[in-house]
């Protein structure tokens, strides 16, 4: 009876790992596959495979399609959708919430400071060069959280939900504003910076990738091997303590881990919402809340889906091309309202 | 196990615990009382390592707290406060299964057989086993408060520490914990630490208690000690009074309520009795203190009816009292709020009389037969069989009177009982001596308790004065006409 259940749960934990695979890579497929010029699928795999091991032909013209156009535009919008989800699912575990993540949280907002303030001011550090952009993106991420908790928790010690993402809205509006303030004393053309802000993953090219990569590793590493301790906190800092969970040295550590994902990924593609709340919500229903699976499930779906709001975004109206923003708002900000309706009916109930 | 020494402390801008110092063995049941806001709390947090101490050392297995690491103080302290928050749906065992972080070490932290066949044993004692693939926001307050319970016991902790641990769970809850935590400081050694709201249940279960106050430590002692009547209604300014448990040797307080009784000018008298061939009754207005060894109702409690039946000299039934309920029922009596009695004397030669001093007066009703007169000094050859040929004595009191009266006013209306049957020269019928008692006797003593307080009742004080003249006279008479009936 009891090994019947261990067995069934890792079944389970399987299963959920093998689904949310097969979706990255279809939607991996499809990104390639589809847009202006159709890529057949079995020419996606046969290049893959001949750049893999060498062997096999390949067709120059597709070639340059995948490697120069939409391989790193599917890789970099994977990247993207990961980071944003898996540092979403940790500031939800983190700060018992369901409803906080990056953009909720005002924290891409901070990051878009620091990218813009870079971008436009042509701010370079010295010996670090192009990573410039996405240190101070997670540098002003991670004031922004900051401020945002010891705000939030000076309005109330008890921090409810409620406030926090109260707080990150206001801090959220008044980091746009310092945005718009500087564009508009830049005197720069306004459609791209907006473009820009609604987030984008188009024609950033593989260099890109190699900004956002190394942060990528280094920050899920990080939360993964806080899982457990993330698992804790999620029953209150005080009951995490009593477990043996040094919380406060856990916080920082999982603060500056989601800072550096958020960081990074809005470096490279400007603010993108909901990616982050959606997500993890939705690996949270189906394969629970235990983030030893939750983390890296999210990285796998969050990157799927990106990768198809992308190819949605450029493919809809094509050709033009909408911001990728605008299409996870379209779906993540009534996902956001049924979770906050469902949390008030349940405290209504409960 | 545990040492406290001048700690002071508490939150940042105030110093809730004044030097705080008490030592906890191992094996104890520790029980923490104190009003609201006297620093219970405070005092579990600042054991449990999250407020630190301002002043004063805290030892635990006589090493300093600070000196112990975050994990290395999980596997030795383990808590159960008075909330949780459980923000995400993880099952059950998933939940007990978090207790085991502070044994797990090293980079991949893996899951063992000894982590799985510890979590299993928690969950079985804690009877959640059963529901433990269910997950947690989906069960009531009590099975929340058993499944981090076991979280607690999974991390095997020597020293546990609970806030209130009884808080959500009911009645059969409460006793089930306490006595299994009770059962693991006996059998396992484990030391419990707990806060408790209720001090009636922490005195029933603790061996030590720490009472305090305004954040000082007012007493720190053995139950009885810690649970006196003036003490406790001092610190938690209320009115309580101090009882014994009716079965196991711990005081129990009870709280005295400020409504008023509408009793204030309830007496007993004559008004209220009513004669019938098939029973006396009388109807209080209100809830009397009663002491009897009636048929129903007997011992102590509070009564409003009280009732004294006629039966056949054949009454002979197995289960009299369940008989003399239903025969109560019947007749539209609560058998609950019932002193109910049994005789087979004619109802009629019933005797009653109410006396008054200065300001209290007692009421007396006496049925009397002496077909089982018997001389006490040789009832030892009697069989013991129920038959009813009896004296039964109602007292009245009006006034209130203490347990010590109660108990002296039986005494008292026994010894006039005594000297009527003397003075009759009533015979046992088997001896041939004088009688000084029939076989089953009963006697009810009932105290409005409001009005003059009586603490007293022996022969020579104004209430037993009064008793021992009533009884001794209503019994006479009593007699006396059923004497005169048998001979007619």
């Amino acid at each position: 009876m009891q090994r019947l259940s261990i067995q069934k749960f890792l079944n389970n934990k399987f299963l959920a790992f093998f689904l949310a695979s097969i979706f990255l890579i279809i939607a991996v497929l499809l990104g390639i596959s589809i847009g202006t010029v159709h890529v057949p699928i079995e020419t996606i795999i046969q290049i893959i495979f001949a750049k893999l091991f060498g062997v096999g032909s390949i067709d120059p013209m597709y070639d340059s399609i995948i490697m120069n156009i939409r391989l790193p535009r599917v890789i970099l919008a994977g990247l993207v959708g990961a980071a944003l989800a898996i540092a979403g699912a940790a500031f939800q575990g983190l700060l018992r919430n369901p409803l906080a993540d990056p953009y909720t949280l005002g924290v891409s907002s901070g990051a878009s400071v620091g990218a813009v303030l870079t971008l436009f001011f042509h701010l370079s550090i010295p010996f670090v060069g192009m990573f410039t952009l996405p240190l101070l993106s997670i540098l002003f991420s991670f004031i922004t959280i900051f401020f945002v908790l010891v705000f939030a928790r000076k309005i109330e010690r008890s921090m409810k939900v409620e406030t926090i993402i109260l707080t990150g809205i206001i801090f959220s509006s008044f980091l746009g504003a310092v945005i718009s303030l500087m564009i508009a004393l830049t005197g720069d053309e306004l459609r791209q910076i907006i473009g820009w802000l609604l987030g984008s993953v188009s024609m950033r090219g593989w260099d890109y990738i190699k900004i956002i990569l190394p942060f990528f590793i280094i920050g899920s590493a990080i939360l993964i091997f806080n899982a457990k301790e993330l698992n804790a906190m999620s029953f209150g800092e005080e009951r995490a303590q009593h477990l043996g969970v040094n919380v406060q040295k856990r916080k920082l550590i999982i603060l500056s881990a989601g800072s550096i994902l958020t960081g990074a990924a809005v470096a490279v593609s400007g603010t993108i919402g909901f990616v982050g709340l959606v997500i993890p919500h939705f690996s949270r229903i189906l394969w629970g809340p235990d983030h030893r699976y939750l983390l890296p499930l999210s990285i796998l779906t969050g990157s799927g889906f990106l990768i198809l709001a992308d190819l949605l975004s450029r493919t809809i109206i094509s050709p033009t091309e909408l911001p990728i923003g605008v299409i996870t708002a379209l779906i993540g900000a009534p996902v956001f309202a049924i979770i906050l309706l469902q949390r008030k009916r349940k405290e209504r109930s409960g | 196990m545990l040492s406290v020494q001048h700690v002071s402390g508490g939150y940042a801008d105030e110093s809730v615990l004044k030097d705080i110092s008490f030592e906890v063995n191992q094996g104890e049941l520790f029980g923490v009382l104190g009003p609201n806001g006297s620093g219970k709390t405070t005092l579990l947090k600042m054991i449990s390592g999250i407020l630190p101490t301002k002043q004063g050392e805290i030892l635990i297995s006589g090493k300093r707290l600070r000196e112990y690491g975050i994990k290395q103080l999980a596997q030795i302290v383990a808590v159960l406060s008075q909330h949780s928050s459980q923000s995400f749906s993880y099952t059950v065992k998933e939940t007990v299964s978090l207790g085991r972080y502070a044994h797990q070490t090293g980079w991949f932290q893996t899951w063992s057989n000894e982590d799985e066949d510890i979590v299993q044993k928690v969950m079985k004692q804690t009877g959640i086993s059963s529901f433990q693939h269910k997950n947690i926001q989906e069960l009531s307050g009590g099975e929340k408060q058993r499944v981090f319970l076991a979280q607690a016991l999974a991390q095997e902790p020597k020293i546990l520490l609970l806030d209130e641990p009884t808080n959500h769970l009911d009645l059969s809850y409460q006793k089930e914990l306490l006595d299994l935590l009770k059962q693991w400081t006996t059998e396992q050694g484990l030391t419990v630490i707990s806060i408790f709201h209720d001090i009636n249940l922490a005195g029933l279960y603790c061996d030590r208690l720490l009472l305090l106050e305004k954040g000082t430590i007012n007493s720190n002692h053995i139950p009885n000690e810690v649970l006196r009547e003036d003490r406790i209604r001092s610190v938690y300014q209320t009115k309580i009074q101090k009882h014994p448990h009716p079965r196991v040797a711990a005081p129990q307080m009870v709280l005295l309520p400020e409504v008023n009784r509408d009793t204030k000018n309830i007496e007993i008298n004559e008004a209220m009795l009513r004669v019938t061939s098939e029973f006396i009754e009388l109807i209080s207005p209100a809830p009397l203190r009663t002491m009897s060894s009636g048929v129903v109702g007997s011992g102590t409690g509070w009564h409003q009816t009280f009732v004294n039946r006629h039966v056949n000299k054949e009454y002979n039934c197995e289960n009299h009292r369940e008989e003399m309920g239903s025969f109560l029922k019947a007749k539209g009596f609560e058998p609950s709020e019932t002193v109910g009695m049994m005789t087979a004397v004619w109802l009629e030669g019933m005797s009653c009389q109410r006396l008054e001093q200065g300001d209290f007066s007692i009421f007396v009703v006496v049925t009397a037969g002496v077909g089982n007169a018997i001389d006490v000094s040789k009832s030892e050859r009697d069989s013991l069989e129920m038959t009813p040929g009896t004296i039964n004595i109602w007292i009245f009191v009006n006034g209130e009177i203490t347990e010590e009266a109660f108990i002296q006013s039986i005494m008292t209306a026994t010894e006039a009982k005594v000297k009527a049957m003397h003075d009759l020269k009533v015979l046992d019928k088997v001896t041939g001596t004088i009688a000084t008692v029939t076989s089953t006797d009963s006697i009810l003593i009932a105290a409005t308790q409001t009005g003059k307080l009586l603490e007293y009742a022996g022969t020579i004080t104004p209430l037993g004065r009064l008793i021992s003249k009533a009884v001794y006279q209503c019994t006479t008479e009593s007699i006396k006409k059923s004497q005169i009936r048998k001979q007619a």
